[in-house]
């Protein structure tokens, strides 16, 4: 057995000549990919200047990070600051700006912050460092809320007493609502999360056929990309509207139930905030009272999220929802670059503004 | 985010695996998925195997887009 290469040139050729034959029978199409990790591989493949011109790929608000409200960055801060607490996070929050601070800058000032690749790293700090307060930022997609789930499960079933989380989990179906009821928009149809789809599968993207969106779950290689961008014309160009799944080989229709399981024992789902979006419906997750214990919130009474400010001038807002392209911001590439960023957009390595920067419009 | 690596499981015990990912060895919690062997294939992301890699799967996916992409051809479409 072994790992099947989807990146074939000769085929994706052809494919990218079956999107252009597809799409001289179609008017303006505009499609939304709605993960980070698509932003990048569409930048690196230098898909945008391949497609027809009619054919406009857009970033939805598919970077967590990105996502993140100001003021969840700020507590995280005040929290190590104020509270002494050991503040243990994946690397990618550390320079996002909140609204008066990061945790970058925290760090400076002294606050004890770990960078780890995983969930279950914290638990192992909290061990090691008994005599502290430990708090895990925990935020992401669905990819990644079954391993939080996880880490609170085992935090539980160890009884550790110094260990907590900061619960910023978003959930990506409620978002796509939001962006379709947006007429301005003109969303035609979607490129879906094809790691978000590994867990929750195709039905509760359903909505979307139904009010007659395209989409097609889309994994992460050229091949994946080009099908799936020709799956979701196909439809366009024969006026039909189906969730088409051009990822099988890891996302399964009914996702992966175990995971899911975890993640409904230990979370439920919200009213949260997306930050440059606002408050969305039911579009993310918090801990049950069960596992209340665990729940940073409740521990340091951590305020109410209620802001949805971006740094001043900074167009994140707009750009998260693909109301306009990261070029057309009044700061993108002089004021604000990657290594020097204003807005979470462009700190993100996986955000619209930092993929356009790097591979181009 | 929402990355995921591929691996190849070697050994299990109890909820952690040791995995082959990109010529390195590290481990993995496999808890979130069931019946996962020595020798499946996973995808990893944050230190968890949240699928398992389906080979059957992906060698029909890719014929499929393959006589897809030739049908263009044999069309005459281009």
């Amino acid at each position: 057995m072994a790992f099947v290469n989807f990146s074939d040139d000769t085929t994706a050729r052809l494919l990218l000549d079956k999107i252009h034959t597809a799409a001289r029978s179609l008017d303006q199409v505009r499609l939304m990919e709605v993960c980070g990790t698509h932003t990048m591989e569409i930048g690196k493949l230098g898909l945008r200047s391949l497609l027809p011109k009619n054919i406009a790929l857009l970033s939805g608000p598919g970077c967590p990070v990105c996502v993140t409200p100001g003021s969840y960055i700020d507590a995280a801060a005040d929290l190590a600051l104020s509270y002494g607490a050991r503040i243990v996070t994946y690397g990618d929050l550390m320079r996002v700006p909140g609204i008066h601070t990061s945790l970058d800058e925290a760090k400076s000032k002294g606050a004890n912050i770990d960078i780890v690749t995983s969930p279950l790293i914290a638990l192992d700090i909290a061990k090691a460092h008994a005599d502290q307060q430990v708090v895990f930022l925990t935020v992401g997609f669905e990819t990644t809320t079954p391993a939080s789930a996880k880490a609170i499960v085992n935090a539980a079933n160890e009884r550790l007493q110094n260990l907590s989380f900061f619960v910023s989990h978003k959930i990506i179906p409620p978002a796509l609502e939001i962006l379709i009821a947006d007429k301005q928009l003109g969303i035609s149809g979607f490129l879906l999360p094809g790691h978000v789809s590994a867990i929750i599968g195709q039905m509760p993207y359903q909505f979307l056929a139904d009010q007659g969106f395209p989409a097609a779950i889309t994994g992460f290689e050229a091949l994946d990309i080009f099908s799936g961008i020709l799956f979701v014309t196909e439809m366009l160009r024969h006026k039909k509207a189906a969730i088409v799944n051009a990822y099988t080989r890891i996302a399964k229709p009914q996702g992966n139930q175990r995971a899911q399981e975890f993640v409904y024992q230990v979370f439920r789902v919200a009213d949260v905030l997306w930050r440059g979006i606002g408050i969305l419906p039911q579009s993310g997750l918090v801990t049950t009272d069960e596992y209340g214990f665990f729940d940073a919130t409740k521990r340091f009474n951590i305020p109410h999220l209620d802001d949805t400010e971006m740094p001043e001038a900074c167009k994140c807002g707009d750009v998260l929802k693909g109301r306009i392209r990261p070029v057309d911001c009044p700061l993108f590439g002089e004021a604000c670059t990657p290594s020097s960023p204003v807005g979470p957009c462009m700190v993100s390595s996986e955000g619209s503004c930092a993929a356009y920067y790097k591979y181009g419009a | 985010m929402c990355l995921a690596v591929p691996g190849k499981v070697i050994t299990i015990t109890g909820d952690i695996a040791t995995v082959e990912m990109l010529g390195n060895i590290t481990t993995a919690d496999v808890s979130l998925l069931e019946d996962v062997r020595v020798g499946d294939y996973v995808m990893v992301h944050v230190g968890f195997a949240i699928q398992k890699y389906d080979e059957a799967e992906a060698k029909i996916t890719l014929e499929l887009l393959k006589d897809l992409a030739e049908a263009v051809e044999n069309d005459g479409i281009r």
